[in-house]
């Protein structure tokens, strides 16, 4: 159980300078919006994602009315849809876990619970129990901090919310060194940046989601057609079919 | 104020509603007791890769290639973090080396 503690917060550290700092940026915002620590509480439990807190800020200061707000929450968070079904099997079977683990899968805590890489007999459900716990606590210390500190902070913080681009970099770059098949990578990358210039920043990521389904699906099915015609070569055996 | 402060709560109601509706709903349409459809299962086991590419891209969205402080500050700060991560291997060491190169681009060298 040490262990397993130790672990998950050593796994968490690069997401709590990010989320603290993120954090800390969202509740200077409320505070300037004149919503208090309470609103900044709700929220960070209500909706516990860092992109929709700031969009629903947006939201409530223009008075946008209610079916707008729920279009763009699922228009910012449909790429939850994504996490969820990639976990489906991870969180099989974490009994009284289960509601917590889906409740708080967010980008960040996604991006290290998706890999597979846990020691000998430490508890999977367990450890991802105690790397999302970890997160969101960062996550609400950081909006708590911003909401009552916001303005003694006198160090230039611009910037740092780039902690996050670089754990999602950083994880790609593991993820591409460790993977022979390079394939679904350069899909999510290449479907996604043909949608950005496409469909624009604002609304980018359903169409990505759509094509890179299809995408990794028809490749998969090329694959199992090449492999049922031609048997014998057992790797790398492409170009010639 | 009192209609004020309803109206934002129900805001953030729906949208909590509808994100961590966005969260449970595979879990309720596949998981459960029940085996995993081979499909999705499949899906599951891909997506990560792909994810975590179109995640990076959804982070550097904003970037502009009109000018090069627009671009530059990024583009030399991810390069940083690839480069220590395949040759370190250390998270840490790659996002904290990475964000502090980033903060010092924006704030002095493009400034």
């Amino acid at each position: 159980m040490k262990e397993t503690i130790r672990k998950a917060f050593v796994d968490s550290i690069p997401i709590m300078a990010g989320y603290i700092f993120i954090g800390i940026g969202f509740g200077i915002i409320m505070e300037e919006k004149d919503m208090g620590i309470w609103w900044v509480i709700a929220m960070s439990v209500l909706i516990y994602s860092g992109a929709m807190q700031f969009v629903t800020i947006n939201l409530i200061t223009g008075g946008a009315s209610f079916i707008a707000s729920a279009v763009t929450a699922l228009m910012v968070s449909c790429r939850h849809l994504f996490y969820a079904i990639s976990m489906i099997d991870g969180y099989k079977g974490a009994g009284l876990k289960k509601p917590y683990l889906i409740y708080a899968l967010t980008d960040e805590t996604y991006s290290i619970v998706c890999r597979d890489q846990l020691p000998e007999g430490m508890n999977r459900h367990t450890y991802c129990f105690l790397l999302s716990m970890f997160n969101q606590s960062y996550w609400i210390a950081g909006c708590i901090i911003g909401s009552l500190a916001g303005t003694v902070i006198t160090f230039n913080t611009e910037g740092i919310d780039f902690a996050m681009t670089a754990l999602f970099v950083s994880i790609f770059t593991e993820q591409w060194m460790e993977t022979k098949d390079k394939s679904s990578a350069l899909i999510g990358v290449g479907v996604s940046l043909i949608c950005l210039i496409v469909f624009g920043a604002q609304s980018f990521l359903i169409p990505t989601m759509i094509g890179i389904t299809l995408c990794l699906t028809v490749l998969d099915k090329i694959r199992g057609l090449r492999k049922t015609a031609k048997p014998e070569p057992p790797e790398g055996g492409e170009g010639d079919a | 104020m009192h209609d004020t402060a309803t109206f934002a709560l129900l805001t953030i109601l729906i949208c909590g509603a509808v994100t961590q509706g966005l969260r449970f709903l595979p879990f309720a349409v596949f998981g459960g007791g029940r085996k995993t459809p081979g499909y999705i299962s499949w899906l599951g086991s891909v997506l990560p890769y792909a994810i975590m590419g179109m995640l990076c891209v959804y982070c550097l969205k904003s970037i502009s290639i009109e000018t090069v402080s627009g671009w530059a500050p990024s583009a030399i700060a991810v390069a940083l973090v690839i480069a220590l991560q395949a040759w370190k291997h250390n998270s840490l060491l790659s996002i904290g080396a990475g964000t502090i190169c980033y903060m010092v681009m924006i704030q002095l060298v493009f400034a």
